[in-house]
């Protein structure tokens, strides 16, 4: 008994940069043994989100190459540019993002809670469908049975194996979070509390209103902007920065600089941020006084992102050292930039005159990368190298394949984020002058599309990289112990 | 924040806050909106007589739909045309007004779309009329619009020897054309493209509602 409290000590001390963790030895073996009860299904969601990872990055280097080069892989109807486009988000989304997030959100939870989880045979399970489900939503969007209702794409008939595989896994946080044995909590839990209950309500609420029993005209097309807003800031978001007050706070070992700002940027961020999506919809066929409320939420917006990264840099102030060498601070560190970017850019798009420009162009597609991408992927991809030492007890073994994948992958955010947002403001600069003829316009997109297809390239290297350190962490057994956490050399 | 009612209640208003207010009053503002006749009587009924607008999609049109969705069509299309003033789709000929709420009642499945990688098509029925345009175009895109980088939808035809005498329904692709098929070959469309033309002809604005009159041009 004594050994295995000694060996927990140790792994915990070895993957913390600061020593002075406040947790003492008692509360450490309790966190090893809620890491070890969560092992199996952990990693199950882990390499199921890697492989997704892998196909979300094929297709989208594929659907990206073709745009500019469209008599690339013709007749060859399943990877049509329509399809094989709805089916790399699609995969990037279901597939990569809700696994990474069952696995993080859960574990993070129950370690927060203090909870070992039980019954984790149904989780798997559970699990189990869901990628089933996921992998027949994708084949039937390569098939010709997709919706065409973006974010949404999947055949209606795969909704409902993926809700109740869904239920069955977001009532284990629910469930750990109701039998805590701490007396705080954390602000993560809110968040991720909060996002637990929202996913199933937005996604079944969008599931009957548009595909089921479709509302009449536009109605859809309103239930639709609310849903991909809030799939965005109800889903992902509140679980990126739950991770990211959870790495931030944890790998520092520092409490967060405010309890009281956590608690405005949670509550101000439910209120406004679920009602931002309708400024898609400006100077659409719906009434005037409906497109600028979203322009009113997405300013409102503001105080969320103002208090959240307050209190985030406050905490981390004065360790940018530790921060920058830590792995998984380094790119949490990129994805609470990236937050800041897209969350300002985005209340810039919502006022008309910005909107007139950049409404429907690749403006947009850039916008939706910074968000998804830059932000979101980047803090869970900072998460897994937090979680993985904890499952396996093995190390990193590799520091230069996590230097290749976090550079690869900034420079693609960056190579992305300015060609397509360069490309779209002139694209749309060009398409409000009617004097051009469309097709012109159309042509001059071209090098900025190539220039995404470069950025897709990094991604995969970036992407490359991680996946051949995580299966060899995971296969392959080191000869001798590493003593040490694997960080970034000065 | 340790009280769990408290916190669940709050998870709970912040959504039904913005569904309420976006959502459902949607719904109750534009869901029940029926097709009108282009001017109304003074009492604001339709006048007995004249057509009712929106018109609804009959016939393989309907079908069309399917393809135009299974195709992923709305990735680089949208089918809303913007006010005049906002943009440039009136200058542009894509439409002679906006297009209103009424104007999608008889849509069961909402194609608003959100990229222009390619034009507005919610009137491309009255822009582009001629059949032969479509399906040259769709069969692939450079024969009717040089460096257009909208895929070829080529897997909706067959090349096929021709016979006897050529097809009825085969393309008219000119001579000398990278994509015309090889001597003795023709292209004919499927019963999918068909429908699909079909379709993108009947994508009309070409009336006006009591609510939405024809911009004027200056």
């Amino acid at each position: 008994m004594y050994e295995r409290k000694k060996a927990a000590f140790k792994m915990s001390t070895d993957t913390t940069i600061s020593p002075g963790s406040s947790l003492k030895l008692e509360g450490r073996v309790q966190l090893s043994r809620i890491d070890a009860s969560l092992k199996n299904a952990g990693l199950f969601f882990l390499i199921s989100a890697m492989l997704w990872l892998m196909v979300g990055t094929f297709l989208s280097i594929v659907s990206s190459y073709k745009l500019h080069t469209p008599d690339f892989m013709v007749g060859s109807e399943w990877m049509t540019y329509g399809r094989a486009r709805a089916a790399s988000y699609s995969v990037m989304i279901y597939g990569w993002a809700n696994n990474a997030v069952y696995c993080l959100a859960l574990w993070m939870m129950a370690r927060l809670s203090r909870g070992e989880v039980k019954h984790k045979g149904l989780l798997v399970v559970s699990g189990i469908f869901w990628n089933v489900g996921v992998s027949l939503g994708i084949l039937g969007i390569l098939s010709g049975r997709m919706t065409s209702v973006g974010w949404l794409d999947f055949p209606q008939q795969v909704a409902p194996i993926l809700v109740i595989s869904y239920l069955l896994m977001g009532i284990w946080g629910i469930s750990s979070f109701v039998n805590r044995k701490t007396d705080e909590v954390f602000v993560t839990q809110w968040y991720f509390l909060a996002a637990l209950f929202w996913f199933p309500w937005i996604y079944t609420v969008a599931q009957a209103m548009i595909l089921f029993t479709p509302a009449r005209g536009v109605v859809q097309s309103v239930t639709h902007v609310w849903f991909v807003h809030n799939l965005f800031g109800l889903w992902l978001t509140p679980m990126a920065l739950g991770m990211a007050y959870y790495l931030f706070s944890k790998v520092l070992g520092k409490p967060l600089h405010s309890y009281y700002l956590s608690l405005i940027g949670f509550w101000t961020l439910a209120l406004f941020s679920s009602w931002i999506g309708i400024k898609y919809l400006i100077a659409g066929p719906v009434p005037v006084w409906l497109q600028s409320s979203g322009t009113i939420a997405s300013v409102m917006f503001l105080i969320p992102v103002v208090v959240i990264a307050i209190n985030w840099f406050a905490t981390i102030n004065g360790n940018l050292g530790a921060v920058w060498k830590s792995p998984t601070l380094r790119f949490t560190l990129v994805g609470a930039i990236c937050f800041l970017i897209v969350s300002v850019v985005g209340v810039l798009v919502s006022f008309r005159p910005v909107s007139e420009v950049v409404q429907f162009t690749h403006f947009m597609d850039a916008h939706q990368h910074q968000g998804v991408y830059g932000f979101f992927t980047m803090i869970v991809f900072g998460a897994i190298y937090f979680a993985m030492p904890r499952f396996t007890q093995r190390e990193w073994p590799s520091a230069s394949l996590i230097w290749v994948h976090f550079w690869a992958a900034l420079f693609g955010i960056l190579v992305y984020g300015v060609g397509m947002s360069l490309g779209g403001v002139l694209q749309g600069l060009q398409l409000n002058d009617a004097s051009l003829p469309f097709l012109d316009v159309m042509h001059s997109t071209v090098p900025w599309l190539a220039s995404r297809t470069i950025a897709e390239i990094l991604l995969v290297i970036a992407h490359s990289a991680f996946f051949i350190n995580f299966f060899w962490m995971l296969l392959v057994k080191p000869s001798e112990p590493q003593q040490s956490p694997t960080l970034f050399e000065e | 924040m340790k009280n769990l009612p408290l916190l669940f209640l709050g998870i709970f208003s912040t959504l039904v806050f913005s569904w309420t207010g976006l959502v459902l009053s949607s719904h109750l503002n534009l869901g029940y909106l029926t097709p009108t006749t282009s001017d109304l009587e003074e009492n604001g009924d339709p006048i007995a007589g004249e057509t009712l607008y929106p018109i609804e999609l009959g016939g393989i049109a309907k079908t069309g739909k399917d393809i135009y969705i299974d195709q992923g069509c709305v990735a680089c299309h949208t089918q809303q045309i913007r006010p005049k003033g906002f943009g440039s789709d009136f200058e542009r000929g894509w439409g002679n007004r906006q297009t209103v709420a009424r104007d999608y009642v008889y849509q069961r499945r909402v194609l608003l779309g959100s990229m222009r990688i390619g034009p507005d098509l919610a009137n491309v029925g009255s822009r582009l009329s001629t059949k032969d345009w479509h399906y040259n175009h769709l069969y692939n895109p450079r024969i009717t619009s040089p460096g257009s980088i909208m895929p070829p939808f080529s897997h909706l035809f067959e090349i096929q020897q021709v016979g006897d005498e050529p097809s009825r329904n085969a393309l008219n692709i000119p001579e000398g054309s990278p994509y015309a098929p090889p001597t003795g070959y023709e292209v004919v469309p499927t019963e999918r493209a068909d429908a699909l033309v079909a379709y993108l002809l009947n994508l009309k604005v070409d009336y006006e509602l009591p609510e939405m009159k024809f911009s004027e041009v200056e």
